[in-house]
């Protein structure tokens, strides 16, 4: 349980992994998410899942290398095992009938959470655009496999260097201004970039969902860590969400939050690194 | 003989207010023995009704002033699967000592004290003697792994059961390990009554969230005979105020899970961060805002108000927890509640904004009712704002269990005699029946369903 039997680097940060956890893989369902400990004295830090296989009993996460807990993630290697890998927790996202026409949006890392959902709508016969986005080619994770379930894909990247220069919120308004009709919006990436897409939607009163990933301890609704305001109502994203109707969200709440600890995790990964250095040094 | 409990050693308050061990330190083999000659022995023994798991109170204290302590602790564990964790946490003040034949003149006999000493002589002296009841061939759950759960599962287990327990966290125990501190409660104590458990053959699954992985109807399937929810109420409630969602204000859980289960005062040993202002204010007057507020203070917080909108004779906490918070330095603001939270122009609290109360008639809990006073609104400075107003059943298993029926306010019914639910073979007991109560209530719950499944099961 819980050994990783694959390791794939995807970008310069982001790494995935295949986790062997037979009785997950058979319940989990698109939109839910794990927490995850590395180690013995870890602290629980929520990934998603970002594809699943019944039959083989398998995970898949995909997790970018922000801080000291996803650093320590990314050291381990196949063969190794996570301390605690707890899930699959959160609602799962469920569409209606009468969608038939998707425009997916992923930013970054986020492309990792948005691609069970399209590769569920894509079984279903749903028509799919996608647009992706990093900040350079080598930043522009899940290509193929985005490709596979869209209709139409589209990637940007801020300097250029793959597809069309600027943000992915470019071709949302230019798809969206040249006639472009979606019963449905799901967009997935950094608070920032889930704002504006909303704002834009918003304008075309066309449904968004958006996956909102606040700061969480326990992830089954015990402690509130995770609280969002959507509607005016305060929700638990661990287990009201994590999607949500972006329209509704407070994401300058949410933005703030999310960033309540910046000095901490700074400290925890300054350390972290000092130790490792040390480390790297007395077994060398 | 003395009208007086023997004194049991604390940490002095100015120098424990700074650390997270043990307040209360024990008895020592003297002073348990002159406590336990204070016990007269009486023959209608209230002290045992007073119990909620029946420990045979007398037989065990004549056995310590005998200086007989393991003897002691084999009587205590007769009925009772947690003794050093009862001794330390049960509210005896309402309980077993609050019907002492002592007590009536005096203090009565402190047995608490005495039993926690009769468990902590037990571990540093003896080892557990393992003799695993013959197996019975059947498959008992246990969801949840808190008092009531490990009480349930250690009765089941020795009446032959094969016993494993569910627990969504990575570290079972609930509430003892996650919401009360070490400061009261040691975690290394709280593990060695777990890994006893286990030595008579229990099985514990961490990071298992049962309603997640696993439904009820998919363990029926796995082919247990019965099930008990044991999962507790711990869903945090809020106020509903303006502000609440500022950085730097807690639901006690969140801070004390921080703390406690992912030892966030070990920080960055410990990666978990917590923020703790210069100034902070618990709102609420039950023990766990006693545990918030007397934690906040060993965080290194300077002020610490607790705001509460009754007044001290309505505070639901232990007198014992109240105490020890006044000793340590907590500040009490009673008859007063928060309106609203304000924050900084980066969305950090900086005050709270309260207003007086004043009691009004008794409503239908019997308490008096706090009636907010006009015009005394007034706005106290702090960083860091807990609220400690009580938590409700997590409906995680309610939702996805067919047709186990529930109370509006989301607690499990059961029949209270059998603490069976309304499906059958499924059982339930502790907070996620009652809401937040007591470490003993929800032991006795547990014992309770323990007897009910193996009838259950002996007739099916």
């Amino acid at each position: 349980m819980n050994e990783i039997l694959e390791k794939k680097q995807l970008n310069p940060t982001v790494k995935l992994m295949v986790i062997n956890s037979p009785l997950m893989a058979k319940k989990a369902k698109p939109g839910q998410f794990v927490i995850v400990r590395v180690d013995e004295s870890g602290e629980r830090i929520p990934l998603t899942i970002a594809d699943y296989d019944a039959d083989k009993g398998t995970v898949t996460i995909i997790f970018q290398e922000v801080g000291m807990s996803t650093k320590a993630l990314g050291k381990l290697n196949v063969g190794d095992r996570l301390h605690d890998f707890v899930g699959p927790l959160g609602v799962p996202v469920e569409f209606s009938p009468d969608v038939k026409r998707v425009l997916a949006i992923g930013g970054g890392v986020g492309v990792a959470p948005l691609y069970p959902k399209v590769k569920m709508l894509h079984k279903n016969g749903v028509k799919i655009d996608s647009i992706i986005g990093g900040r350079s080619s080598e930043y522009v994770i899940l290509e193929d496999e985005m490709r596979a379930v869209s209709d139409n894909l589209y990637i940007t990247t801020d300097d250029g260097s793959k597809g069309h220069k600027g943000f992915v919120t470019d071709v949302l308004k230019e798809l969206l201004a040249n006639g472009n009709k979606y019963d449905e919006v799901i967009a997935i990436g950094p608070l920032v970039m889930m704002k504006m897409v909303c704002q834009i939607t918003k304008e075309y009163n066309i449904p968004t969902m958006v996956s909102m990933n606040p700061i969480m301890v326990d992830g089954t609704g015990m402690c509130g860590g995770c609280r969002v305001s959507v509607g005016g109502e305060v929700k638990f994203a661990c287990v009201d969400g994590p999607a949500f109707d972006g329209h509704k969200v407070d994401f300058d709440e949410a933005m703030r939050r999310q960033a309540m600890y910046k000095d901490m995790e700074k400290k925890a990964l300054d350390e972290y690194e000092h130790r490792c250095k040390l480390g790297g040094i007395l077994n060398g | 003989m003395s009208a007086k409990k023997v004194l049991m050693p604390e940490q002095q308050p100015d120098i424990r207010n700074k650390n997270f061990k043990e307040v209360a330190l024990g008895y020592d083999e003297k002073m348990a023995i002159e406590e336990a000659e204070r016990c007269i022995q009486c023959k209608n023994q209230p002290c045992v009704k007073g119990c909620p798991v029946h420990v045979k109170i007398p037989e065990f204290i004549k056995l310590i002033a005998q200086g007989d302590f393991e003897g002691a602790y084999q009587k205590i564990r007769e009925t009772n699967s947690l003794p050093a964790i009862c001794g330390r946490v049960c509210p005896q003040e309402s309980q077993c000592e609050s019907v002492c034949t002592r007590g009536k003149r005096g203090e009565p006999v402190a047995i608490g004290r005495l039993e926690r000493f009769a468990a902590d002589w037990h571990m540093k002296n003896s080892v557990d003697k393992v003799e695993l009841p013959a197996k019975n061939g059947k498959k008992v759950a246990v969801i949840g792994s808190g008092p009531a759960g490990l009480t349930c599962a250690g009765d089941l287990a020795k009446l032959g059961y094969d016993v494993t327990i569910f627990e969504a966290l990575h570290t079972p125990g609930g509430v003892l390990m996650y919401g009360i501190p070490e400061f009261r409660l040691p975690k290394v104590i709280v593990q060695k009554e777990i890994d006893s458990l286990k030595r008579m053959g229990v099985k514990i699954e961490t990071n298992m969230v049962i309603g997640k992985i696993l439904t009820i109807d998919d363990l029926f399937d796995m082919g247990y005979d019965a099930v008990f929810i044991g999962t507790g109420a711990g869903l945090p409630k809020f106020m509903g105020i303006p502000g609440e969602n500022l950085n730097g204000v807690y639901s006690a859980n969140e801070f004390l899970t921080r703390i406690n289960l992912m030892k966030a005062y070990d920080f960055p040993n410990h990666p978990t961060p917590v923020k703790v202002g210069k100034k902070v204010v618990v709102v609420g007057g039950g023990n766990v805002a006693m545990d918030a507020a007397r934690s906040a203070k060993r965080m290194g917080a300077e002020e610490v108000y607790i705001v509460y909108r009754r007044s001290e004779k309505e505070m639901p906490a232990r007198l014992e927890e109240i105490q020890h918070a006044k000793e340590e330095g907590i500040v009490f603001k009673l008859l007063t509640n928060p309106v609203r939270i304000i924050g900084d122009e980066n969305g950090y609290v900086k005050g709270i904004e309260c207003v007086n109360m004043v009691l009004g008639e008794p409503d239908e809990s019997g308490r008096r009712k706090p009636i907010p006073e006009k015009g005394s609104e007034h706005v106290m400075d702090v960083e860091t704002v807990i609220i400690a107003i009580g938590q409700s059943p997590n409906p995680l298993i309610t939702s996805t269990t067919e047709g186990l029926e529930k109370q509006s306010w989301g607690g499990i019914i059961v029949n209270e005699k059998t603490m069976e639910t309304s499906r059958k073979g499924v059982y339930a007991g502790g907070d996620a029946v009652t809401g937040a109560a007591t470490v003993i209530l929800a032991m006795g719950a547990g014992k309770k369903a323990a007897v009910a499944i193996h009838e259950y099961l002996n007739n099916k």
